[in-house]
C-alpha cells in the first residue's frame, strides 16, 4: 500500500509542480512583457499620448480660461455672417461658429470624448464578454446542449460582425433618437463581436491546455479553475483589446456625429460634434475642422500605438 | 580527399541589448565521397545550425555572423554569392527536414514541387518533367506515382511525405545529402522504413550523406563516421563501432548511457546525464561540460580542452578521458600526461593505448556497450 | 465546385431568415410604428389608420412577418418617404455609382496594398517598413469623411487637379446605357466620358480606400513575414529554386491566404465608408442619399439598405470562399 500511495503522490507532485509554473510564469509573463514594452518606442509615445489624454480629460475642465458654453463672440460683435475671427492673444485657438473660445472647447470636449469611448468600450466588452463567456463555458462542457448554445451564439456574433458598424448605430439612433447615448449604446453593439470571439477563443485554448488538464486532474474544482487560470490568463487580451477598441470608438463616434446621429444639443462640447458642426463653416475657419480632427487622430493614434505594443508585448510567438 | 570539408565553422547571433549567443563555435568535419557521416548531440548543440550554415539557408537577420570554411568539391560555401549558392543547393547538395508536413508547401501539388526542382536544375519541362518525377516518387516507394503526383501534402500520410521531400531531394542526384533528424516526426515503423530508403539510395547512388539526429539508434543502424557535438562543437570524432565501443569524451559516455536497454533488468534505473544543455560553461573558460560531467578534474576549468588526436583517426575534446577498455585509470593517466600541450597541439596519442591488448575485467568502471548489444552490470555513479 | 456553391447558398438561408426576424422586430419597435416608417411623421392620423389597416397590423404578429417576408422576397420595399419613389427602384439607379466606388477603393487598395505590405515585410526593419506601418496606423486613425474633406480642400479646391463633386461632368452630354458611368462611356466608344467618370473616382476612391488599404498592408506584412519563417520556404531555398519562384509560389500564394478574408471581412466597412465619402463629394450612389435618409428618418429606405448590405455582404464573402477554395486545396476537400 504504501508503495503505490508513494508513487501516486510523486504523480501528484509532479503535476501540482506543473500547475504551480504556470501560475508562476504568469507573474513572469506579465513583468516580461512590461519590461519590452519599455523598450518599444511606440509604445513609450502611445502610453505619454494615453496618460496626457487622460490627465486633461479629467482636470482640463476646471483649467481652461474661458467657460466652453460663453458666446462671447457673439456678444462682442466679433461673428458676422462669413466671419469667424482666428488666434487672437487672449483665444489661442480664435473662436468657434457660435463665438465661443474653441481652445476652451476642445480641452472640455476631451472628458466628453472619453467618456464616450470608455462607456462604449465598456458595453462591448460587458455584452461581448458575456456572449463569449457563455459560449466558450457552453463549449467547454461539451455535449448536444453545450455545442448548440455554442454555435446558436455565435451565428449570432458573426451576424452582428456582417453588419456595417454605421448602419447598426444607423438602426439603433432610430429606435432611440438621435442622442449620446445612442452613439455610446451604437459603438458599443459594435465592438461586442471582437470580444466575444476573444473570449471565446481565449477560453476554449485555455480550457485545453495542459495545466488546466494537470489541474483538473488533481481534482480542483472547475469553477476555480475557471478563476484562477483561465480569467487571469484571458485579461491580457481583453485588456490589448479595450485599449484598441477605445481608439477606433472614438472614431466611429464622430463618424455617427458627422451623419448628425450625435449629440444634438452642443452645448457640452464633445471633438466628434465639434467637427461635424464646423462642416458648413470649412470655406470660412478651416481650422475649426482641423483642431478636433487633429485631436482626435492623435488621441486614437495614442491608443492604437499603446494596444498595438501591448499585443506584440504579450504575444507568446514574438517571445524568444 | 574529402568531398566536404567543415574547418572551424562558427555561428553566432548578436541582437541589441542581449547577450551573443554562439550557436555553433568552432565545429571542423569531414565527409568523403560516399561516406555516411552522423551529427549527434542533444537539442541545442547546434547540430542543425551547422547544416543550415553549410546551405546557406540561416534566416538572414542582423547580427547573424557565420565564421569558418565550408568547403566542397574546392570551393568554400560559405564564400559563394547568392546565386552560385542556389545553383548548387538542390543540384550538388541536397537537404532533407524534420517535419515534413510543414517543409511541404500545403497549397501546390506534390508533382509540381519536385517538377521544379528538375525545372531549375535539369531544364526539364512538360511531360518529360512529369515523367521524371513519376519515376522518381516510384523509386522512392510512392505507390501509383502518377496519381500521387496531383495530389496536395495533406491528403498523404507522414511516411509519404518524406518520401515525397526525399524524392525532391534526390531528383537531381546530388552528391550530398543532408537529412536533419528525417525520422523524428514519424511513427517508429515508419521511421525504420524511412532509414531503410536511404540507406539504400545512399548505397546505390554514391551519395554521401550527412545525417544529423539526436537518436543514437539511427547512428547505430546508418552511419560510418560519428561527430558528437556538444555547446556548439564536436566534442569526439570516431568510426562508428569504435564511438559504441569505446566512447571516450563523458558526454558520448553520458549519452550512450542514456538510451534504455532491453536487456536491463527490469526497475534497473537508466543513467542520464544530469543537468540540462543550458548548463554550459563558455568555451573560452573550459569545458562547456564541465557542469554535468562526472569525471570533471581542476583542469577542466580554466582554458578550452584540446583536441585529442588518437589513434584510428578518431579524436576527442577532453582532459580526463574515460578510460579505454584494457588500460588502467593509471596508464590512461600517464597517456594524457605524456600528450604535448601545446597552443594548437593536437596530441597524438601512442598507439599503446591500442584497445583490446590488457583484459577488460581490468577497467575499474565499464564504459556502457551499444544499444542493444551485449550486457552491462549497474554503474554505481 | 458547384456543389460547394450550392451548399454555401443553403447556408445562407438561415442568416437571411435571421436578419429578416431582426429587421421585423426593429420596423415594430420604431418610435410610432411601422405606420411612422412608411408615412415618415407627417401622415395624419387618418393616413396612419389606413396604413395600419393595409399593412394588416391588427392581426396576429405571424402572419405579419408572413406578409413581410413575402414583401421582402418580391424585394418590394416600400415607398421613400421623401423622395415619394419606390426605394427599389431608387436604389437601382443610384446603386452602379456606389459599386464603381467600392470597386475603385478596392482596386487601390488591393494594388497597392498587397504589394506595400509584401516589401515592408522583405524589409523589415528598414525605413520602407517603418513608413508603411506608420502609414497604415495613422490610416486607420485618420476619420474617413475628415481625410476626404481634407483631400477636396488640396486637391480639388485649391489645386483643381480633380473634381470636387459629382461622378460626371453633366456638360459631356454621354449616353447613359447601364448607369455605370464608366462602363458606359467604354461601351459607347464615349472615351471623354469614361475618363471623366475615372477621374470623378479618384478623390472619392482615395478617401474610401484609406482604411481597407491600411488594414491589407498590415495583414499582409503580418503574413508574409509568418510565411517567410515556415519550413517549406526553406525547403524551397534548399531546392535552390530561383528567388522569383520561391517568392511567387511559395511564399506569396500562401501569405495570400488571411488576406483574402480580410477582404471579405472588409466588404461592410467598406459599405459605411461610402455612405461617409459619397456625401462629402455629393456623390450621388447609395450611400449619398442614405445619408440623407437618415437626416429625414426615411426608414424605407433605410431599411432597405440593410438588406442589401447583408446580400451584398454574404454573396461577397461567398466570392473569398470561393477563391480560398482555390487558392487552399485544405479547404477543398470539406
Amino acid at each position: 500500500m504504501t508503495i503505490t500511495t508513494g508513487k501516486k503522490r510523486e504523480k501528484l507532485d509532479r503535476l501540482s509542480e506543473l500547475a504551480a509554473r504556470q501560475d508562476e510564469q504568469g507573474v513572469s509573463v506579465w513583468q516580461e512583457a512590461f519590461r519590452r514594452l519599455r523598450r518599444n518606442p511606440a509604445a513609450i509615445v502611445g502610453a505619454v499620448i494615453f496618460a496626457l489624454f487622460v490627465v486633461v480629460a479629467l482636470v482640463g475642465p476646471f483649467l481652461v480660461p474661458y467657460s466652453p458654453t460663453d458666446t462671447i463672440g457673439i456678444r462682442e460683435g466679433l461673428i458676422r455672417p462669413g466671419v469667424i475671427p482666428g488666434i487672437d492673444g487672449d483665444h489661442w485657438l480664435g473662436y468657434d461658429h457660435q463665438g465661443r473660445d474653441e481652445f476652451s472647447r476642445l480641452i472640455v470636449g476631451a472628458r466628453q470624448t472619453l467618456l464616450v469611448g470608455v462607456v462604449a468600450t465598456l458595453i462591448g466588452l460587458a455584452i461581448g464578454a458575456l456572449i463569449g463567456g457563455v459560449a466558450g463555458t457552453a463549449a467547454g462542457l461539451g455535449g448536444r446542449w453545450g455545442r448548440w448554445i455554442d454555435s446558436t451564439l455565435m451565428r449570432f456574433i458573426d451576424m452582428l460582425l456582417a453588419m456595417p458598424s454605421l448602419l447598426l448605430a444607423v438602426s439603433i439612433a432610430a429606435l432611440l433618437g438621435p442622442s449620446l447615448i445612442t452613439v455610446m449604446i451604437a459603438v458599443g453593439v459594435v465592438s461586442v463581436p471582437v470580444f466575444a470571439r476573444l473570449l471565446r477563443g481565449s477560453m476554449i485554448s485555455q480550457s485545453n491546455s495542459d495545466y488546466v488538464l494537470a489541474a483538473t486532474a488533481l481534482g480542483v474544482k472547475k469553477s476555480k479553475i475557471a478563476l484562477t487560470h483561465v480569467v487571469p490568463n484571458s485579461l491580457a487580451p481583453v485588456i490589448v483589446q479595450a485599449t484598441l477598441t477605445l481608439a477606433t470608438a472614438i472614431i466611429e463616434a464622430a463618424a455617427l456625429s458627422f451623419l448628425g446621429l450625435g449629440n444634438q444639443n452642443s452645448a457640452i462640447p464633445e471633438w466628434g460634434v465639434m467637427l461635424a458642426e464646423a462642416q458648413p463653416y470649412l470655406g470660412v475657419r478651416p481650422g475649426l475642422a482641423i483642431y478636433p480632427a487633429v485631436a482626435i487622430i492623435i488621441t486614437a493614434l495614442g491608443f492604437t500605438l499603446l494596444g498595438e505594443a501591448m499585443r506584440e508585448a504579450l504575444d507568446p510567438k514574438l517571445r524568444k | 580527399m574529402a568531398l566536404l570539408e567543415v574547418d572551424d565553422l562558427s555561428v553566432t547571433f548578436a541582437r541589441r541589448g542581449q547577450r551573443t549567443v554562439r550557436a555553433v563555435d568552432g565545429v571542423s568535419f569531414s565527409v568523403d565521397a560516399g561516406e555516411v557521416v552522423g551529427l549527434v548531440g542533444e537539442s541545442g548543440c547546434g547540430k542543425s545550425v551547422t547544416s543550415l550554415a553549410i546551405m546557406g539557408l540561416l534566416p538572414k537577420q542582423p547580427g547573424l555572423r557565420v565564421g569558418g570554411k565550408a568547403v566542397f568539391d574546392g570551393t568554400d560555401l560559405l564564400q559563394l554569392d547568392d546565386r552560385s549558392r542556389r545553383d548548387i543547393r538542390g543540384r550538388d547538395i541536397a537537404m532533407i527536414f524534420q517535419d515534413p508536413l510543414s517543409s511541404l508547401n500545403p497549397v501546390v501539388p506534390i508533382g509540381v514541387q519536385v517538377t521544379e526542382v528538375l525545372t531549375r536544375h535539369r531544364g526539364m519541362k512538360g511531360e518529360a518533367a512529369t515523367k521524371e518525377a513519376a519515376q522518381l516518387l516510384d523509386r522512392v516507394g510512392i505507390p501509383d506515382p502518377r496519381r500521387r503526383l496531383k495530389e496536395y501534402p495533406h491528403q498523404l500520410s507522414g511516411g509519404m511525405r518524406q518520401r515525397a521531400l526525399i524524392a525532391m531531394a534526390v531528383a537531381c542526384q546530388p552528391r550530398l545529402l543532408i537529412a536533419d533528424e528525417p525520422t523524428t516526426a514519424l511513427d517508429v515503423t515508419i521511421q525504420a522504413q524511412i532509414l531503410e530508403l536511404l540507406k539504400e539510395l545512399v548505397r546505390d547512388s554514391g551519395t554521401a550523406l550527412m545525417m544529423i539526429t539526436h537518436d543514437l539508434g539511427v547512428v547505430a543502424g546508418l552511419c560510418d563516421t560519428v561527430n558528437v557535438l556538444y555547446a556548439g562543437r564536436v566534442v569526439e570524432t570516431a568510426r562508428r563501432r569504435p564511438l559504441f565501443r569505446e566512447p571516450r569524451h563523458p558526454y558520448t559516455v553520458g549519452l550512450l548511457g542514456s538510451v534504455p536497454r532491453l536487456d536491463s533488468g527490469r526497475g534497473e534505473r537508466l543513467n542520464p546525464i544530469p543537468g540540462s544543455v543550458r548548463d554550459v560553461l563558455p568555451w573560452p573558460e573550459g569545458c562547456a561540460f564541465a557542469p554535468r560531467c562526472t569525471r570533471r578534474v581542476d583542469e577542466c576549468v580554466g582554458e578550452p580542452p584540446q583536441l585529442v588526436l588518437a589513434h584510428d583517426g578518431r579524436s576527442y575534446r577532453c582532459v580526463n578521458p574515460a578510460p579505454v577498455p584494457g588500460a588502467t585509470q593509471a596508464e590512461a593517466e600517464d597517456l594524457y600526461r605524456a600528450t604535448p600541450t601545446g597552443d594548437d597541439a593536437v596530441a597524438a596519442v601512442p598507439t599503446a593505448a591500442e584497445p583490446g591488448s590488457v583484459p577488460a575485467q581490468a577497467v575499474p568502471t565499464d564504459p556502457p556497450a551499444p544499444p542493444g548489444l551485449g550486457s552491462r552490470e549497474e554503474e554505481s555513479s | 465546385m458547384f456543389r460547394f456553391i450550392v451548399r454555401r447558398l443553403l447556408q445562407l438561408i438561415p442568416t437571411l431568415f435571421g436578419l429578416s426576424v431582426l429587421l421585423f422586430i426593429w420596423l415594430h419597435r420604431l418610435p410610432g410604428g411601422p405606420e411612422t416608417a412608411i408615412l415618415g411623421e407627417r401622415g395624419t392620423p387618418e393616413m396612419r389608420a389606413q396604413i395600419r389597416r393595409n399593412l394588416g397590423l391588427d392581426e396576429p404578429i405571424l402572419v405579419q412577418y408572413a406578409r413581410f417576408l413575402r414583401r421582402m422576397i418580391k424585394l418590394d420595399l416600400g415607398t421613400s418617404t421623401s423622395t415619394k419613389r419606390a426605394v427599389t427602384t431608387e436604389f437601382v439607379e443610384r446603386f452602379p455609382g456606389t459599386v464603381e466606388l467600392t470597386i475603385m477603393a478596392m482596386v487601390l487598395a488591393i494594388g497597392i496594398g498587397i504589394p506595400l505590405g509584401y516589401l515592408a515585410a522583405r524589409r523589415r526593419g528598414r525605413l520602407l517598413d517603418h513608413a508603411s506601418v506608420g502609414g497604415s496606423l495613422i490610416g486607420i486613425c485618420i476619420p474617413v469623411f475628415f481625410l476626404a474633406y481634407v483631400l477636396k480642400a488640396i486637391f480639388s479646391e485649391h489645386f483643381h487637379w480633380f473634381p470636387s463633386s459629382g461622378r460626371q461632368d453633366p456638360t459631356i452630354g454621354a449616353t447613359r446605357v447601364t448607369n455605370f458611368f464608366l462602363l458606359d462611356g467604354l461601351m459607347t466608344r464615349e472615351w471623354d466620358a469614361a475618363a471623366d467618370a475615372l477621374w470623378h473616382l479618384v478623390l472619392p476612391g482615395i478617401a474610401l480606400a484609406s482604411i481597407p488599404l491600411a488594414i491589407i498592408v498590415r495583414i499582409t506584412r503580418a503574413s508574409v513575414l509568418e510565411v517567410l519563417g515556415e519550413d517549406f520556404v526553406r525547403t524551397a531555398e534548399a531546392k535552390g529554386l530561383t528567388e522569383n519562384t520561391v517568392r511567387r509560389r511559395h511564399v506569396l500564394r500562401n501569405a495570400m491566404l488571411p488576406v483574402a478574408t480580410s477582404i471579405g471581412l472588409l466588404t461592410g466597412g467598406l459599405l459605411s465608408g461610402a455612405v461617409l465619402t459619397e456625401t462629402v463629394f455629393a456623390f450621388s450612389g447609395i450611400g449619398a442619399f442614405v445619408a440623407e435618409a437618415i437626416g429625414q428618418r426615411d426608414y424605407p429606405v433605410l431599411m432597405g439598405f440593410i438588406m442589401i448590405i447583408a446580400v451584398v455582404y454574404v454573396l461577397v464573402n461567398l466570392i473569398v470562399d470561393l477563391s480560398y477554395s482555390v487558392i487552399d486545396p485544405r479547404v477543398r476537400v470539406r
